[in-house]
């Protein structure tokens, strides 16, 4: 079973290789036993299933269901609702990806150029990725609350009457979004943080000796240093705001009026209401959604790099 | 460079100051609130230091409310799964980088290739999964799916290849065999890399909602995440002193170990630029 590779090697037979290759696999298999049981197997299960009209009545016979081709996929684009949450889940993408890397990257230039106490700073304004969403979604609850609210007292003490932020279908997702900005900027503030150590401090001294503004030099010179940081950053936000689903559900509960729903919050519905074919049908979707945006960040940095 | 780190302006720190306080301030509202009565978190306009300092909330919580049960089962399964990543994913890291075997390269491109799989795309299965070996509704059941994770692999597979060949050449002339030098030679060489890995796991898994939440059917077997939420969406939705409570129950043991060993958070992204 654990033969060497059989193609002829120019190099001698080496007695370790053998016990190379059996220390390999004996320190693999554990990894890839759970790995294919639990990761890569559902992986491809759930593919399966997303043609198939199997539901939570099939739950102890999962094969004994009809293939159903592209129905489910067919009857996700009919779904009014899966196209309200679609719409949503872009919105969450379009207004969560630029305002979170905005912010970090507001934060990281501000950081990078403080000589003291940055690292307290840093990790001061890590905290919120580390904590649980739906514990500080239940804080962003009552902050966003009409009457009695942290954030609507904060503005009448400027004479502003603010509305209840989760109660209207214009405000509550924008609202989700801000508090999930304020959640997730940490990440990429670290990572920016240690892309602006790589801008060449001769380019930057230069241009400022050239007469360049600050802005001038921030844009031409430390932007394209990091057009790859930046890709990646843009590309793990967006991976993580096409996945919204705790905030809505702790929050909203996906509404007013479905108005804050996402695909995996509309995944988990389905997945509730016993349809499981097409419950995993809007997760590949959704899969598919983030290969496609995986694959533009390969292709963009391959193109000047 | 010097001459910019120098002369700070004084505003950047009145800038972050004020930033730091948006931060912080919604953690400390949830902390001092959670001490207050009922009626008082209720008020209009809020309160800011509690008028009555009061525990009752979080006497609720541990006695009317099956709280310690939920903190148990999170501490179970956070620490199962951290455990299992470390062993697993250190052994899958070392083969990786340092072994020739066949097959290699086919694993770390299928292993890679699933550090962006959502969750969301492999519950369904998984349920159906669990449920014939009649692992919903236990703790086995959330535990497992999470035991061997891609970002383990990778975090442990980087550091293990900045470690230098010789060393396991030179353990090999001595005629020690390929699992003695990875448990005797590398591994005591990885502390720092397995610490990354283990305080990650764990805030990850302690934080862990989608899978228990579907796994998890009966109350007893709720993790705190999952408890908290259900109970914001359902009967307790208005006892927000409790809500709070709630929240702080989950969030202080996270803040605790992230404050005495962000450093090693902060690694972990520099290695692999991942959380």
């Amino acid at each position: 079973m654990l033969r060497a590779a059989p193609r002829p090697t120019v190099r001698t037979v080496d007695p370790g290789r053998r016990s190379q290759a059996v220390a390999g696999w004996i320190l693999a298999s554990p990894f890839v036993v759970v790995f294919v049981a639990f990761t890569a197997g559902p992986v491809l299960a759930s593919l399966g299933m997303s043609f198939t009209d199997i539901r939570s009545t099939d739950l102890r016979t999962p094969f004994a269901v009809e293939f159903v081709g592209l129905s489910n996929y067919a009857d996700l684009v009919q779904d009014p609702v899966f196209r309200k949450v679609t719409v949503n889940t872009l919105l969450y993408l379009l207004l969560g990806v630029p305002l979170t890397m905005a912010v970090a990257m507001l934060v990281a230039v501000g950081l990078n150029s403080v000589a003291r106490l940055r690292g307290f700073f840093r990790v001061a304004f890590y905290l919120p990725v580390v904590t649980s969403i739906v514990a500080v979604s239940v804080v962003w609850k009552y902050i966003y609350r009409d009457e009695g609210g942290l954030l609507n007292t904060a503005l009448s003490w400027f004479g502003i009457d603010g509305p209840g932020w989760l109660d209207s279908t214009t405000t509550a997702l924008p609202s989700l979004v801000v508090m999930a900005v304020w959640r997730n900027f940490g990440t990429l503030m670290v990572i920016f943080l240690a892309g602006l150590q790589t801008v060449p401090q001769e380019h930057l001294e230069a241009a400022e000796v050239d007469g360049a503004g600050a802005w001038r030099r921030f844009r031409h010179i430390t932007l394209p240093t990091m057009r790859p940081v930046l890709l990646f950053g843009a590309v793990i936000t967006g991976i993580g705001y096409l996945q919204f689903f705790e905030e809505a559900f702790v929050m909203t509960k996906g509404g007013p009026l479905d108005s804050t729903r996402s695909v995996t919050f509309f995944t988990y519905d389905q997945f509730s209401y016993g349809n499981y074919g097409y419950a995993a049908a809007a997760s590949y979707l959704l899969f598919l959604a983030i290969v496609v945006l995986t694959l533009v960040q390969f292709r963009l940095l391959r193109e000047r790099d | 460079m010097s001459e910019t780190q120098v002369r700070t302006p004084r505003w950047l720190y009145a800038v972050l100051t004020i930033g730091l306080l948006l931060v912080v301030l919604p953690f400390a509202w949830m902390l001092v609130s959670s001490f207050k009565p009922e009626a008082e978190v209720r008020a209009v306009p809020p309160t800011w230091w509690p008028q009555t300092v009061t525990a009752e909330n979080y006497d609720t919580l541990f006695t009317r409310l099956d709280f310690p049960t939920y903190f148990l089962n999170s501490a179970i399964v956070a620490l199962a799964v951290t455990a299992g990543n470390v062993v697993f994913c250190s052994m899958l890291g070392y083969a990786l980088a340092k072994l020739e075997f066949p097959g290699k390269r086919v694993l770390f491109v299928v292993v890679l290739g699933t550090l962006m799989v959502p969750g969301v795309v492999t519950f369904v299965p998984l349920f159906v999964l669990t449920t014939n070996l009649n692992l919903t509704n236990t703790l086995p059941g959330m535990i497992l799916p999470f035991l061997a994770g891609p970002f383990g692999v990778f975090l442990i597979r980087q550091y293990v290849l900045g470690l230098p060949d010789e060393l396991i050449q030179a353990a090999r002339v001595d005629g020690a065999g390929e699992l003695t030098i990875f448990a005797r030679v590398i591994m005591p060489l990885c502390g720092p890399a397995l610490a990354t890995l283990a305080v990650l796991t764990f805030l990850t898994s302690w934080n862990n909602f989608l899978w228990p939440l579907v796994v998890a059917t009966s109350e007893d077997k709720y993790t705190l995440p999952v408890a908290l939420a259900l109970y914001a969406v359902g009967q307790n939705a208005t006892q927000y002193g409790l809500l709070l409570a709630g929240s702080v129950v989950v969030v202080l043991p996270v803040l605790v170990v992230f404050l005495l060993l962000q450093r090693y958070i902060v690694q972990g992204i520099a290695m692999t630029g991942i959380k």
